[in-house]
């Protein structure tokens, strides 16, 4: 199998800063152009067939590569297996269609607001269930996903099982128009926040709450005989995560107008999950690479639309079987090895 | 909020509720087995249970040409035909669940690789099974011909206990009594018991250990299997999604009892079945969901293990 994470880290190491600068900038351009792709005639072979292929960028693909690094810090980063992490998204999405809908606060206005809401709700259902292990975390988050939705189909100021219509569109800024019919705005948007959160994590990683996630991870016993203080760093890694999902969601409830209960379920979820796995968790390249081949792959067949869903489940479990630790997977011992390679100048990066 | 109907229909809602619970109680055998030996959710299980109420349905209607119109049979060729759609059902749903671990399981397993990559995979079966389902059927939801007369056998004030009920319940029981002592009396039984306490030293013991694996997932797969015709013989209809719902509550239903423990599964799925019914009658259908899963979150808080659980190891991601 060809090792592409291991020959793109050793061409990274012979480069020098400029050099990584250029390229880092020429990657963010072409990222940032992929809404022309459509337009032109040899890039044209990206076109989604049914659906528009800008809206395509920007509904599955970039809030599931958005919320796949946020669930991958929850999951990859310090192993709590989160199965109810849609539930995030549809507080975000929630807050911004009550609050756009019923004040006068715009979608900027209530980013921080809907990512606050997440975060406390991340805190409230991780203070007492954080305690428990493995598959009955994964339980009660299911659980904490489905209430949530059930609760919004219940609900009078949620607009029951019809949702709520009419979710204003952001103001523009820098000239960048927010509309249905100007799909490039909320890609670039998402495509930001999703650059801000590679470099949170990157940033968080190499520091005191990254060491302590990857503590927790590998033994959770160990780590707190060592002294990490586990609920703190997991609660942390939890409503880190929550936040992430619930600026997708208001980003998401401002770019379709619209937010309804059965755009919450199960699947999504497990979908999200899918990404960080079939990528490579603890990757972020491996997590990047997952949430667009899972987001991109069924839109791009939708002609042959019945047996869609049936070649995306094939395909997840003959990758799986080929690739058990995902596409990218994460280094398995890398302060070890970088060690041993450079033993005078550990430079910790 | 509606008290008084816990006193008024005692009765009723406590025999309905067992004989839900009970149909809890082996899907979620399905889930405790497995989890015993592979310490693994069987995602696909969900998806087991519905390719059995498909296999009930196909059988009674395609194999005996029974229609909707059919008159309720008797005697022995009731017997019959609903001992044969019982089997049809058990076979497909244990023969499905061999392939699954084939499939989506046992590659993985001897590369000894993280459990979300299985999780994953087995995820990927499941839908391959539901859209499968969905594209032979054309999303259309089949329903069962009613093969048993369904008349009061007791009635409390207004409200009969119907015989379907009583047989589910009935049934139910023996299935799983009988299964409990196969795991506990045989040497196959044995064998399972031995490699959910430790696989290494099962293989060192010179356990077979895959056949141990799929002889746990056909009977697992094949209680699955009886609990898709006792629905069918209750509720009389199928869709290719009709396993999700059931299956998260059957899944519930072996955590709150303490999951890899069959007793547990036993329990859990009675206190399950009961309390869906209950919350359903004096907070309303819609919250019944709800209720179950603060339960199961209260419960996990004080007995972190279940209510009978054993003390599951540490499990990692």
């Amino acid at each position: 199998m060809i090792n592409i994470r291991d020959k793109g880290a050793e061409l990274w190491e012979t480069w020098n800063r400029p050099k990584r600068i250029t390229f880092v900038l020429v990657l963010i351009g072409l990222v940032g152009l992929l809404p022309y792709a459509g337009d032109f005639s040899f890039t044209s072979i990206l076109n989604t067939p049914i659906s528009s292929y800008q809206a395509v960028l920007v509904y599955p693909v970039g809030m599931f590569v958005l919320m796949a690094l946020g669930l991958n810090i929850v999951v990859g980063k310090s192993g709590l297996l989160d199965l109810g992490y849609v539930a995030f998204f549809a507080i975000g999405a929630y807050t911004a269609a009550i609050l756009g809908t019923k004040t006068h606060l715009n979608i900027w206005e209530i980013l921080p607001i809907g990512m606050g809401l997440a975060m406390i709700s991340g805190v409230l259902l991780g203070l007492p269930t954080l305690r428990l292990r493995g598959d009955y975390l994964a339980i009660v988050t299911l659980g904490f996903g489905e209430i949530v939705r059930i609760v919004a189909v219940n609900n009078r100021s949620t607009g029951g099982p019809n949702g709520i219509a009419n979710v204003p569109n952001p103001p523009s800024i820098f000239g960048v128009r927010f509309a249905l019919d100007n799909m490039k705005g909320f890609f670039w948007i998402i495509f930001v926040m999703i650059l801000l959160v590679i470099w949170m994590v990157r940033r968080l990683s190499i520091r005191r709450p990254g060491r302590a996630w990857e503590a927790i991870r590998q033994d959770e016993d160990v780590a707190m005989l060592m002294g990490v203080p586990i609920l703190r760093y997991k609660i942390w890694s939890f409503s880190i995560g929550a936040a992430i999902g619930g600026a997708a969601g208001v980003i998401f409830a401002s770019k379709s107008m619209y937010v309804a209960p059965d755009m919450f379920t199960f699947n999504t979820s497990v979908l999200i999950l899918s990404c960080v796995v079939f990528g490579g968790m603890g990757n972020i390249w491996g997590v990047v690479l997952g949430g667009t081949i899972l987001a991109y792959l069924p839109e791009r067949i939708r002609f042959i639309n019945n047996a869609r869903q049936l070649v995306f489940g094939l395909a997840l479990v003959v990758i799986m079987n080929v690739r058990p630790d995902g596409l990218l997977p994460r280094k398995k011992r890398e302060k070890i090895t970088k060690v041993s390679a450079k033993p005078e100048g550990d430079s910790n990066v | 909020m509606n008290f008084s109907v816990v006193v008024s229909q005692f009765w009723p809602l406590l025999i309905n509720g067992l004989a839900l619970g009970f149909i809890y109680v082996l899907i979620s055998l399905g889930y405790t087995m497995v989890y015993g030996v592979l310490r693994l959710i069987n995602f696909a299980n969900s998806e087991i249970f519905m390719v059995g109420t498909f296999a009930t349905v196909i059988v009674s209607r395609n194999f005996f040409g029974f229609n909707q119109d059919t008159d309720p049979l008797s005697g022995f060729k009731l017997f019959f035909a609903m001992g044969a759609c019982l089997v049809a059902s058990m076979l497909v749903s244990g023969v499905t669940a061999v392939i699954v671990e084939l499939v989506a399981y046992r590659r993985l397993r001897a590369k000894g690789t993280n459990r979300l990559a299985s999780l994953i995979s087995a995820i990927g079966v499941s839908i391959i099974l539901q859209e499968g389902v969905r594209i032979l059927t054309h999303s259309v939801p089949m329903s069962n011909p009613r093969l048993l007369r369904k008349f009061s056998v007791v009635t409390f004030g207004d409200v009969g206990i119907r015989v379907d009920t009583l047989l589910v319940i009935v049934f139910a029981a023996v299935l799983f009594f009988s299964v409990d002592r196969f795991v506990n009396k045989t040497l196959l039984g044995k064998a399972i018991r031995a490699v959910s306490m430790s696989e290494e030293t099962s293989k060192l013991m010179g356990i077979n250990l895959n056949r141990v694996i799929s002889a746990t997932f056909l009977i697992g797969g094949s209680m699955t299997g009886a609990a898709a015709f006792l629905y069918e013989t209750v509720y009389e209809n199928t869709k290719y999604n009709v396993g999700f719902s059931i299956g998260l509550a059957a899944f519930t239903a072996a955590v709150l009892g303490g999951i890899g423990n069959l007793r547990g599964a036993f329990y859990g799925g009675l206190s399950l079945g009961l309390l869906e019914q209950f919350a359903a009658a004096i907070l309303g259908t819609q919250w019944k969901a709800v209720t179950v899963f603060l339960v199961l979150v209260m419960v996990l808080l004080f007995k972190p293990n279940g209510l009978f659980g054993e003390a599951v190891q540490q499990t990692r991601v």
